[in-house]
């Protein structure tokens, strides 16, 4: 049963949010049954008030996603939409007192259920959060979220909460007057005292009405009607969501117009309209796009789907699926008994812990890689980087250079960052003692003993990262994983210089480190499960995503980006306008523009890579084919040797006083074409490129999963995050129909855009990636 | 020889209650009038660059409703960029109104495709909200004595001897007309509004009460009586000094409803419509706009009727079909008898403002669409549509079938 129904003797109702699983969401069961409660509630004259409060850990998380990711049919979903506001409807016009006591997160319509009642009280739970995470998932608060917190707060200050999905914590909720109390006594409260404030609210508010139902309510901060009110903010709000989604984003358009559409009418309708929108947007592919990538893939990886996994382990997961299956047909059976559910209840949750149990002693026998001392080699801007994520996750660590000097620098670097952390009021000047003091910078090499993860982040040169490599390895333990950070060099090469290349594994960072939440674990031909197991471990660790990809040339993330930024290059070698080739990488919803990205990358890296690639294929006696960019990296790096931001000068002018600019001559060295390109034609030559490259990918067997395709492209380098990513792309835009633009624009471009076989098998087969 | 401006099509959303509980409530003006827009795009398979005007009349242009429309809709509806938009006011003709100053445009030769009508949400944007300097001014409505048009209403009764009886008769047979005509698909011009999703949201006449009564009706109170004995009567009487006393028959019920909608037709050259694959309907053989003494306000359907036959060198009885706006009951009464027509028997056929309601800017273009509809139904040929307008003005159109 997902909700108890409770009666006190002062005829106070306590509806318990409950059932299966550890987190409460929002299904069809629960919506129905919320129903019955509350049409049970209309009904009860001696009623005094209602607490809804929830025996989970959280109050309640949201919607179901399988219910919404499985919504194809905008008339069912407006239906469902509807039923359950006027359940809620009911419930806040009740003319009894409503409270939330939220013993926990209350996110989605989790909140929008908090938000129907008159009064919220929240136990003081540092790990509570409240919000509208709904955007990041393509879709809307859909149960009369945005029509009340307008009507709460008013458009100016209620928009930016749902457009952005932001979350609060429960002292920052208080503030913003989404709750009105926190309950803490001595700090330390328990879901009893929250009930007791609950209780005593309704005694000390027998009569109640929401603020918008009241007599001459009107919406803080004025409505559209009034334009003295509204005209400054109302035509820029467009504007301002446009320069931050490029049109790319439905969801945060929808709210937008559902908060001022709903804002210019009563309520009922007003929650209409946003039902309206939602069906929309739920069925829509963009969200599907969202929830495959964000909630799905996302969820996988982090459950170790490209994890190795031990044979004990397989076996037991296979165990536990049969037994959850065995487990699944026997709940339908006493579904239909009816009987002594709670009890069973009970005794699952017993069993639940029990598996938690289970779970620590298996990381003890050493399933789970833990890593308690990491060493990093190189204390520059990677090194650096990696130590203070690692430090921050509670790791200790040496960080390594070839002078104490540059070690020290490293740290002095580690320090400043968080002096802004401090600053921003996130780490206290102890926290930021305690952390640096996890680090050791050196210069000694025997430092590195006892580490049980050493990760490598010099200089990208075979032969500088032969020689640490080397002497790294006299000085660590024989079972200790070798990581080394490089972006271009095939790991199984490197891997030769080891004595240990089974040890030996790629972990790639973006930079800056502490900002980017990917890594890409890279496999090289003799690296062994327990060093991928290591690796992927210790970047869950550190708060960051792990994606498993097989030795190559570029790995994944790189190779495929390179395609990106090459593109760039080839429409300027073309004679497309330079701000219009920036404009649609934008429009594409690429973070950046290709020639703006070259910058920052670096152009002679750029060029330095590929003379590196054509020396590495002259010893394999190939040719490296020639690229349409060529030329372009050729002239900025060596004619005009613009090579970049860093040297202040490339695609852009960088002028020290005000904002880069494209320098003025690049139409003189690539004259315009006679045709000029469409945004749309540009638009889709560079995600095309990008998708192509990602299949070939996974035809080659660098890529094994469709997650860490998708997960990687948005999070390695921004892809277009709308689209749900490089392979999701093709999905979206139908594989056969994709295989068929690929040619069209192979024939006219070239060979890039030839669909690899695989791509062309799946359309065949009507499959999708 | 004139060019000829020729009706090639019209369409009109329903009529919702214009209030919050109306179905229309919840959508945007500028969305009823983009749905009708796509409409006349796809029933036509129309290049929308060719054409050269989209004039809408609007009574209450504020807010949501306000910075001529007409253009928003048109980029809205993702009609080509280059066809400008235009918004008129001229109280309840504005729909006529711009149907016709479309067709002189073509018949000028100077525009070859002009698309025009009007909308209203009255559910939004209450009547009267936009003021003026008629009733607001004190020296102004001083000088026009003004009164409200209920109160004008009462007065032609009063003049005409109409009595509570005969008027509340009248209601009930629009509220017949139209449920029948609704309930037989006559209605041929007028499409769902459907929201983002393609869900219906409205696709009849929400206005009508089929199962009213005599009695009902009869049991309504008088809506001007109180605004009467407070002074309006007393202008009124002023003007019109032989009478005793303002008898107050017209009641919500005998009045136009209140209701939101919009409503579109295609106008253009024979050439026009030649070029472009067109089959005329109707054409617009002459138009008429007039000026009558403001307190009484509503009698300008018949002097204009007369000047727009006259100059198509037309009698009264080359006239199959009448839509006259029942802005009052009396307003179609008093037509028929200035016009020297046999009751109402040709005259709104199938009901009017007072079952379906009256969105001011929409309904003199809803009008000739419900007229069109008929003529082609009933295979006639001759169609005259005319409304009363405030501050004393009347305007009429007189179209042919082709």
């Amino acid at each position: 049963m997902p909700i108890h129904y409770s009666q006190d003797e002062n005829n106070i109702v306590t509806l318990t949010f409950d059932g299966a699983g550890s987190v409460k969401v929002i299904n069809l069961e629960f919506l129905r049954e919320l129903d019955a409660h509350v049409s049970r509630l209309t009904l009860d004259e001696s009623l005094k008030g209602v607490i809804l409060t929830s025996a989970k850990d959280t109050f309640v998380a949201g919607a179901d996603i399988d219910m919404l990711y499985g919504a194809t049919d905008a008339a069912q979903v407006f239906q469902v939409t509807q039923a359950f506001k006027a359940t809620l409807r009911k419930l806040e016009m009740l003319g009894k007192p409503v409270v939330a006591a939220l013993n926990g997160s209350a996110l989605g319509g989790g909140f929008e259920i908090a938000l129907a009642c008159q009064h919220r009280i929240a136990l003081n739970k540092p790990k509570a959060q409240f919000g509208f995470p709904e955007v990041t998932l393509g879709v809307l608060p859909a149960g009369g979220g945005i029509t009340r917190m307008v009507r709460l707060f008013g458009l100016q200050t209620a928009l930016p909460y749902m457009i952005e999905g932001t979350r609060l914590n429960v002292h920052e909720a208080l503030d913003a007057g989404w709750i009105d109390e926190i309950v803490a006594m001595n700090g330390i409260t328990t879901p009893d005292e929250l009930m007791e404030h609950a209780r005593a609210w309704i005694h000390a508010n027998p009569r109640i009405e929401q603020p918008w139902d009241r007599d001459g309510y009107r919406i803080p901060g004025g409505d559209p009607r009034r334009p003295q009110v509204m005209s400054q903010i109302l035509p820029i709000a467009p504007a301002m969501l446009r320069a931050k989604t490029h049109r790319n984003y439905p969801a945060p358009e929808a709210i937008l117009s559902a908060a001022v559409e709903g804002a210019m009418v009563n309520f009922e309708t007003a929650t209409r309209i946003e039902s309206r929108y939602f069906a929309q947007l739920v069925t829509s592919q963009t969200a599907k796009n969202m929830m495959t990538a964000f909630w799905y893939q996302l969820n996988a990886i982090k459950a170790g789907k490209s994890r190795p996994k031990s044979e004990k382990r397989e076996a037991k997961d296979e165990k536990r699926e049969a037994r959850g299956e065995r487990r699944e047909a026997r709940d339908e059976k006493r579904e239909a008994r009816g009987e002594r559910r709670e009890a069973r209840g009970e005794r699952r949750e017993a069993r639940d812990e029990k598996r938690e149990a289970r779970d620590e002693k298996r990381e003890a026998r050493g399933e789970r890689q833990e890593t308690r001392k990491l060493g990093v080699l190189g204390a520059g801007f990677m090194g650096h980087g990696i130590a203070y994520a690692s430090t921050m996750a509670g790791i200790d660590v040496v960080m390594k250079d070839v002078s104490q000097e540059r070690a020290d620098a490293g740290k002095q670097k580690i320090a400043a960052l968080l002096d802004e952390r401090v600053a921003r009021g996130k780490v206290s000047k102890e926290q930021k003692g305690n952390i640096l003091a996890r680090i050791h910078a050196t210069e000694n090499v025997i430092d590195l003993a006892g580490c049980d993860l050493i990760i490598e982040a010099v200089f990208e040169d075979r032969a500088v990262k032969a020689s640490v490599i080397r002497e790294t390895g006299n000085v660590i333990g024989a079972s200790v994983i070798f990581g080394s950070n490089t972006s271009t060099l095939p790991i199984t090469s490197l891997a030769a210089y080891s004595e240990r290349p089974e040890n030996f594994v790629g972990i790639h960072f973006f930079s800056p480190v502490h900002k980017m939440p990917l890594v890409e674990i890279i496999r090289g031909k003799q690296t062994s499960d327990a060093a991928i197991a290591k690796a992927f471990d210790y970047v869950l660790k550190i708060g960051k995503t792990p994606i498993v990809v097989n030795d190559s040339r570029g790995f994944y993330t790189s190779r495929v980006f390179g395609m990106y930024v090459g593109e760039g290059m080839a429409l300027l070698a073309e004679g497309q306008h330079p701000r219009a080739i920036e404009s649609a990488g934008i429009a594409a919803g690429m973070a950046v523009g290709p020639l703006a990205v070259s910058d920052e990358v670096n152009i002679a890296l750029i060029w330095h890579i590929r003379e590196q690639t054509r020396k590495d294929f002259a010893a394999e006696g190939k040719t490296l084919p020639s690229d349409p960019s060529d030329h372009v990296v050729d002239f900025m790096v060596n004619k005009v040797k613009r090579t970049g931001k860093l040297q202040g000068a490339g695609f852009y002018e960088y002028p020290s006083d005000a904002k880069k600019f494209l320098w003025r001559e690049l139409q003189k060295y690539f004259p315009p074409s006679d045709t000029e390109l469409p945004q749309t034609e540009m638009v889709d030559r560079l995600l095309f490129v990008q998708a192509l490259e990602t299949a070939r990918c996974f035809q080659e067997g660098v890529l094994t999963s469709s997650a860490d395709a998708n997960i990687g492209s948005i999070f390695g380098w921004s892809f277009a995050p709308y689209s749900g990513g490089t392979l999701q792309y093709i999905n979206a835009y139908g594989v056969e129909k994709f295989v068929a633009r690929a040619r069209e624009l192979a024939n006219k471009y070239g060979e890039r855009f030839r669909p690899p076989e695989l791509l062309v098998e799946k359309a065949r087969k009507g499959e999708t990636l | 020889m004139p060019n000829e401006a020729y009706i090639y099509d019209a369409v009109r959303t329903p009529r919702g209650r214009g209030k919050s509980d109306g179905a229309l409530y919840e959508v945007q003006p500028v969305d009823l009038l983009a749905t009708l827009l796509r409409a006349l795009q796809e029933r036509n398979r129309l290049d929308t660059s060719e054409v050269e005007d989209v004039i809408v009349g609007c009574v209450t242009p504020l807010a949501e409703q306000g910075g001529v429309i007409a253009r928003s809709a048109v980029l809205h509806a993702g009609w080509d960029m280059s066809v400008p938009g235009v918004q008129l006011d001229r109280f309840c003709a504005s729909g006529l109104e711009a149907v016709n100053s479309a067709a002189m445009q073509v018949r000028s030769g100077w525009h070859a495709l002009v698309v025009a009508g009007g909308v209203e949400s009255m559910s939004r944007l209450p009547m009267g909200s936009d003021g003026g300097a008629w009733f607001m001014d004190p020296r102004v409505n001083l000088e026009t004595g003004f009164v409200p048009q209920g109160i004008s209403a009462d007065l032609i009764a009063t003049l005409e001897g109409f009595t509570r009886d005969d008027v509340d008769r009248y209601a009930l047979q629009s509220q017949q007309r139209a449920a029948y005509a609704q309930a037989n698909g006559y209605f041929k011009s007028r499409l769902p509004v459907r929201d983002q999703n393609g869900l219906t949201i409205l696709d009849r006449d929400e206005h009508i009460r089929a199962n009213t009564t005599l009695e009902k009706l009869g049991s309504l109170a008088p809506a001007f009586e109180m605004v009467g004995v407070m002074g309006f009567d007393a202008v009124a009487l002023d003007r019109y000094p032989k009478l005793e006393r303002i008898e107050h028959v017209h009641t919500a019920g005998n009045s136009s409803g209140i209701v939101d909608g919009a409503a579109l037709l295609l106008i253009g050259s024979k050439e026009a419509g030649e070029r472009l694959g067109l089959k005329p309907r109707a054409r617009i053989v002459s138009a008429a706009i007039v000026g009558t003494e403001p307190t009484i306000m509503l009698t300008g359907p018949a002097p204009a009727s007369k000047k727009a036959l006259a100059k198509a060198g037309m009698n009264v009885s080359d006239v199959d079909l009448f839509e006259v706006n029942e802005a009052f009951a009396v307003v179609p009464l008093r037509f028929a008898r200035d016009m020297g027509l046999d009751g109402t028997e040709n005259v709104n056929v199938n009901g009017g403002a007072i079952a379906m309601g009256h969105p001011l800017g929409a309904t003199g273009a809803m009008l000739l669409g419900t007229l069109l509809d008929e003529l082609e139904r009933t295979d006639l040929e001759t169609g005259l549509v005319t409304l009363c307008v405030g501050g004393g003005m009347g305007i009429a159109t007189v179209v042919e079938r082709v």
